[in-house]
């Protein structure tokens, strides 16, 4: 399962997260996840939301640059050796992941992972045949 | 020590000089009359007749030329020599449709060498000087311009050409420079290369420099003479004209002296056209009165400055001009090199990307730097940091192949930059003059 995920170009200036967030939350955005990779002159703000495609357009109807992005989301035990066992799955495949970000789900005991791989497909079945449950979408909208 | 290089030119009386400058603008306009077509056309429809110009208070009758003549006659559509007597070919930075391509015959090149000579001279140089030019050696006339003046002066050569700083510093002291030619700010970079290498400037032979083809403020004058020990005398010119040694400072180090026996300025109400009386700032027109290949009426420069005519205390009775106030049009300069914003908009539209940009142009540690801003758009972006970069890197390099000068890409929000409509602020120049 895919996950669409939300990559928000936001220049390094004064106002300019209050402004993303706050389209979302006019416009009802829950945000499940989020992480920002950082360069000196702008960030790539990355999200996981219940409904990205209303965020989507209430963002670009902004005039904010966003892209959806494919990831996959996977559900760790939260206890020593979860994450690196579901890494390993991919690395013993040769998969590079190119980011990753975590959150816990306050549920049960169990972590969610984020996973940008470059070729998804291969990274589910990869993870699949390892047994690490692979998250829904509809599970991770909805938590 | 030799005062002057030509005294009988630069000292002579004012009679003297409208003398040899009617003469030869009698000849030049002849010359373009029957020779460049551009001018006959020109002549024909004003109703004028190159005998109506009989001495150098008719220079106004003249038709203007301008930079974009040139660039619509490129690139030898205004010459006036047959190629069997071209000696060189020089051309002002730029790109496609922006280049101006200049011609010189033997004499051309004689006037030129002559006129830089007489700056080096006006600098304190002499023969026995080893003069150390590090402008940049090829199309752009800065490099050659004062090899030539040097070689005619019959001082010694050392032609490094410009970058490498280490090495500029190393052949300063190692080959005992008298006088150093190249751009005001690279002049400060190698004082600051100095420092670092913990070289101290007091003990090298060095004494003067002479530093032209970008503006400079006195402020910096007085930094390049701290950090390098020397004397920096200012040099004007452009290629259209000839190149460096247009006007040359002297120990007065107040104002330019025009080598008006080549060059006849004017200074011309920038709008209107009308000319200016002497110490009024407008736009600086010259009329190439002893030029062969190119012969150019009234060549409008752009530069705004003011001609000043008093006696000068080194003696010389050449007019001069005014460190240039700054230009008429979205001409930039920096690091010695010819910018026009539209330049960026064409590499951006060869990209395929929107043509929203703005320059922002700084002096960081004296050495000119260049930002362009451009908006982030969907075609560009992408969730990776790395194919960000990447494209950053393709719009850089683009830019520097144009542009010859290396300038930093910066992607913004996008709608975040001024549009075009009506007046769009397309560059922030930050350097204080």
């Amino acid at each position: 399962m895919i996950i669409k995920q939300l990559s928000i170009f936001v220049e390094n200036k004064a106002g300019r997260m209050a402004e993303v967030t706050q389209i979302l939350a006019s416009n009802n955005i829950d945000i499940r996840a989020l992480s920002i990779a950082d360069t000196t002159d702008y960030g790539i703000l990355r999200l996981i939301v219940n409904n990205p495609q209303k965020a989507l357009d209430a963002l670009k109807t902004a005039s904010i640059t966003v892209t959806l992005t494919g990831v996959i989301a996977i559900a760790i035990p939260d206890h020593p050796g979860g994450l690196a066992r579901a890494i390993k799955v991919l690395s013993d495949r040769q998969i590079s992941i190119e980011y990753m970000y975590a959150f816990l789900n306050p549920n049960n005991a169990t972590a969610f992972v984020i996973l940008r791989v470059e070729d998804n497909e291969k990274a589910l079945q990869a993870l699949q045949d390892g047994n690490i449950r692979i998250m829904k979408e509809s599970e991770i909208y909805e938590i | 020590m030799q005062r002057y290089f030509q005294p009988e030119i630069e000292t002579a009386s004012r009679e003297q000089l409208r003398e040899l400058q009617s003469a030869r603008l009698r000849d030049l306009v002849r010359r373009c009359y029957e020779r460049v077509p551009f001018y006959k056309q020109k002549f024909d429809e004003m109703g004028l007749q190159p005998e109506d110009i009989r001495n150098i208070d008719d220079v106004y009758k003249l038709p203007f030329t301008c930079k974009t003549d040139l660039r619509d006659h490129f690139p030898y559509g205004l010459f006036a020599e047959p190629r069997e007597n071209l000696i060189r070919i020089h051309a002002s930075s730029g790109t496609t449709g922006k280049q101006t391509v200049v011609g010189y015959t033997q004499h051309d090149l004689d006037v030129w060498a002559e006129s830089a000579a007489r700056a080096i001279v006006a600098a304190g140089g002499t023969k026995s000087d080893f003069v150390h030019v590090s402008y940049g050696y090829g199309l752009f006339t800065g490099g050659l311009g004062l090899h030539d003046g040097a070689a005619k002066l019959g001082a010694t050569v050392i032609p490094v050409s410009s970058g490498n700083t280490k090495r500029q510093v190393q052949i300063l002291q190692d080959f005992q420079s008298d006088i150093l030619c190249c751009t005001p700010s690279y002049a400060m970079f190698i004082g600051e290369m100095c420092a670092e290498l913990g070289v101290d400037t007091a003990k090298i032979p060095l004494r003067a420099g002479i530093f032209g083809a970008e503006p400079w403020s006195e402020n910096m004058r007085r930094e390049i003479e701290k950090k390098l020990h020397i004397k920096a005398y200012d040099i004007y010119g452009l290629s259209e004209i000839c190149g460096p040694g247009v006007a040359f400072e002297c120990s007065e180090q107040s104002g330019m002296h025009i080598n008006e026996d080549h060059f006849y300025p004017e200074i011309v109400d920038p709008d209107t056209g009308k000319p200016l009386p002497d110490g009024e700032y407008g736009e600086l027109v010259f009329t190439c009165i002893s030029k062969q290949a190119l012969p150019l009426l009234r060549y409008r420069t752009r530069d705004i400055c003011a001609l000043i005519r008093k006696e000068c205390s080194c003696g010389r009775t050449l007019v001069k001009m005014s460190k240039p106030h700054g230009r008429t049009d979205d001409m930039l300069i920096i690091r010695g090199i010819n910018v026009f914003p539209s330049q960026v908009e064409h590499v951006l539209l060869q990209l395929q990307m929107e043509p929203n940009y703005q320059i922002v142009v700084d002096r960081a540690g004296n050495l000119d730097t260049m930002e362009v801003l451009i908006e982030m758009s969907d075609a560009t972006f992408s969730d990776s940091v790395k194919n960000i970069a990447a494209k950053e890197q393709e719009i850089s390099a683009a830019l520097q192949q144009i542009l010859n000068i290396s300038a930093k890409v910066k992607l913004v929000e996008p709608k975040s930059l001024p549009r075009s409509e009506g007046k769009a602020v397309r560059v922030i120049d930050k350097r204080k003059l």
